[in-house]
């Protein structure tokens, strides 16, 4: 961590201190060298924490109140709205604070994206966050399932099939996941276990992400390297503590109109039908924050590749602080980059509008583009892009924007262009 | 702050392409001014109590109500009946109860505990007296149907004659909000079916309308509070955003920074 001696000033602070540095790591937090400049979107951090925070809490009341139990579950959850005291309020956060998680961190992810904050030193940071990622989908998937409503079951049933995908031991791994021959209490019961699992599991991968990002610390706006603490830092207490919990302030806001006033717009109306094996639902669609993926996944005729491309789509992010070649981190200093990440942004939106579609004739074909374009952005786009693109010149620090000799001179290409300023 | 009026916009676009895709596959439903709506939206009392009785007369013959209690009558928010008149209507119903100290099952006239009476035994004796298809339960149908209120209020008066050429096998009938427009359920309403003691005039849309404020309200039964909390919630986090606000401006002015 940071390389300043701490000494707590009481006798007492002391003596602790020197069995178990908790003050120090305190004084590490609240210390902690920041670039000034951070925007916004910078803010999506301190909002993705309190949103687990939040699904952890409403979670464990839910869970004292929920019975996992194929003949009960849909049964206890009615329970929960009607007769728990403020079950309802409760319940209607936990189910928006899953959506409100997402486009929290689909916000925190494009941010990443834009401002080249996943390349080195940050590479370990990013690929934590990726497996917090894919854990958050996990249990997005799995808590889905829980009220046992038809989107619930079908949805369950759709997406464990894909396992069947694999060659030759696919059915038997159906199977044991089942815990039977289809989707009944045995899965319910062991999802409800998984799905209390997660959250701890993303809760200590989180811890890892922050300890990480406080090794290199944090990236800015305009991607440079910046020296720790300087007039280009700022602690993190007061300064991004205030701004940080101003944004959340505005998210919260958001959520809250949700959870009052429109709490059921982001589910399926399906999943106050009661699951039901023997009726299929007419649409299986998965919740909004999956729907990129379940667009990819149909958008390939076979099934086996279908899932292999809808897993590639995610992984292939792990690989992207190798595939982006450009030495330059934020897209500010990009042309040509900053074009082809907002086609990137409309690409998602793209699958994530067929996805919610029947994969039939146009929205099938806009699909498979759309699918495609997907792949190109990260495989040809990124890796040719960091040897072709002419950058922009880089300021030397953040408070002296002057032009050339920064620390990421020497590895931009085309230095006649900096002559020439 | 420029950049919040850019976030927003960005989720203003995001929910946008979900209301879309929603709304990509719908009728046009028969509109009409519910109460319930709108942020500061409550029942209308009268409403309620004259949707009980239309459920109670009309529809409880086949369709379920079994997360509600008769209790739920009485609570705030919801039909508001006096506990005279919830006790009385509890007590027309015949209750199973037991085993008694004899180990045998017995009936006794409901109590305000006790959950709203099944029509049927179990699913099979209702899909069997009802040609094989299953009336859902109503408790939650506003909220497991696409079009919500306004479906259910629609279908209620969505009956027609079938368009030539279409022959309809025995038992089902033709409505056109229903999706596919084949459904088992016969024409339920018509005008004067049932006798509102508040003298309202009992039309079918009247009764559509009073039935589904009142299946509303089974689906939702806290609504009213939500709605209360929510305006109290929100209020409380702009005044706090923006003491926050004024409280960052003034501690980044210490660096000279604009935020």
């Amino acid at each position: 961590m940071s390389e300043h001696e701490y000494t707590p000033k009481s006798k007492v602070g002391k003596w602790f201190n020197d069995r178990l540095p908790l003050l120090t790591l305190a004084n590490h937090l609240t210390d902690y060298p920041t670039p000034k400049n951070l925007n916004y979107w910078w803010t999506f951090g301190g909002i993705l924490t309190f949103c687990l925070i939040t699904q952890i809490v409403t979670g464990l009341v839910l869970a004292m109140h929920y019975i996992a139990h194929a003949d009960m579950a849909f049964e206890s959850v009615e329970h929960i709205m009607r007769d728990v005291n403020y079950g309802w309020l409760i319940r209607y956060i936990h189910a928006n604070g899953a959506s409100m998680f997402f486009l929290a961190v689909y916000i925190h992810i494009f941010r990443s994206l834009f401002y080249g904050s996943y390349k080195s030193p940050r590479e370990v940071i990013w690929i934590i966050g990726i497996i917090i990622y894919l854990l958050m989908m996990a249990a997005a998937f799995l808590g889905y399932v829980l009220p046992w409503g038809q989107m619930s079951f079908w949805g369950a049933t759709v997406i464990t099939n894909l396992f069947s995908a694999i060659p030759l031991v696919g059915e038997g791994i159906v199977t044991w996941l089942w815990g039977g021959y289809s989707v009944d209490n045995p899965t319910l019961t062991r999802f409800f276990t998984l799905h209390y699992l997660i959250p701890f599991l993303i809760l200590g991968l989180v811890v890892l992400h922050i300890w990480a990002l406080h090794v290199p610390g944090n990236n800015n706006p305009i991607g440079i390297d910046i020296k720790k603490p300087s007039k280009d830092t700022v602690p993190f207490h007061p300064y991004i503590v205030i701004k940080d919990g101003f944004a959340l302030l505005m998210f919260m806001i958001v959520f809250a109109f949700f959870v009052f006033y429109t709490p059921n717009i982001l589910g399926h109306a399906d999943n106050y039908i009661e699951a039901n094996p023997l009726v299929t639902p007419a649409h299986i669609v998965p919740e909004w924050y999956l729907l990129p993926f379940y667009a990819i996944l149909r958008s390939v005729p076979d099934k086996l590749l279908g899932v292999i491309a809808m897993l590639s789509a995610i992984l292939i992010l792990a690989a992207l602080p190798w595939l982006d070649t450009s030495k330059i981190r934020s897209a500010v200093f990009r042309p040509l980059y900053k074009q082809f990440y907002w086609i990137l942004v409309a690409d998602v939106l793209i699958l994530g509008y067929v996805g919610a579609m029947p994969a039939e004739g146009l929205y099938l074909l806009i699909a498979r583009i759309a699918t495609a374009y997907y792949f190109l952005h990260f495989l040809v786009v990124l890796p040719i892009l960091g040897f072709k693109e002419r950058t922009t010149p880089v300021p030397l620090s953040i408070t002296e924007p002057i032009l050339g000799g920064s620390p990421n001179f020497a590895a931009v290409k085309k230095k006649d262009d900096f002559k020439d300023q | 702050m420029r950049n919040f009026f850019r976030i927003s916009f960005l989720i203003a676009l995001f929910f946008g392409f979900q209301f879309n895709s929603n709304a990509a596959e719908k009728v046009e439903y028969l509109k009409t001014d519910w109460s319930f709506k709108g942020p500061f939206g409550k029942f209308d009392r009268a409403s309620l109590q004259r949707g009980y009785q239309v459920y109670q007369e009309v529809c409880s013959s086949c369709h379920s109500m079994k997360y509600l209690s008769y209790r739920n009558l009485v609570e705030e928010g919801g039909p508001e009946f006096s506990v005279e008149q919830a006790k009385a209507i509890a007590a027309s119903f015949e209750v199973k109860d037991g085993p008694n100290a004899d180990g045998e099952m017995f009936t006794r006239p409901g109590r305000l505990s006790d959950k709203f009476v099944m029509p049927y035994e179990n699913e099979k004796a209702a899909q069997a007296a009802n040609g094989g298809a299953y009336p859902p339960d109503m408790t939650v149908l506003v909220k497991a149907r696409g079009g919500g209120v306004d479906y259910i209020y629609s279908l209620l008066q969505g009956y027609e004659d079938p368009p030539a050429g279409l022959t309809l096998d025995d038992g089902v009938y033709y409505n056109k909000y229903m999706y596919g427009n084949k459904i088992k359920m016969s024409n339920q309403l018509s005008d004067g079916l049932v006798e509102y003691s508040d003298g309202t005039n009992a039309s079918v849309e009247q009764m559509a309308k009073d039935v589904t404020t009142f299946l509303m309200w089974t689906a939702e039964p806290h609504l009213e509070t939500r709605h209360k909390m929510g305006f109290k919630a929100i209020v409380y986090l702009i005044i706090l955003t923006v003491l926050v606000y004024f409280s960052m401006k003034r501690i980044w002015s210490r660096i000279e920074t604009k935020v």
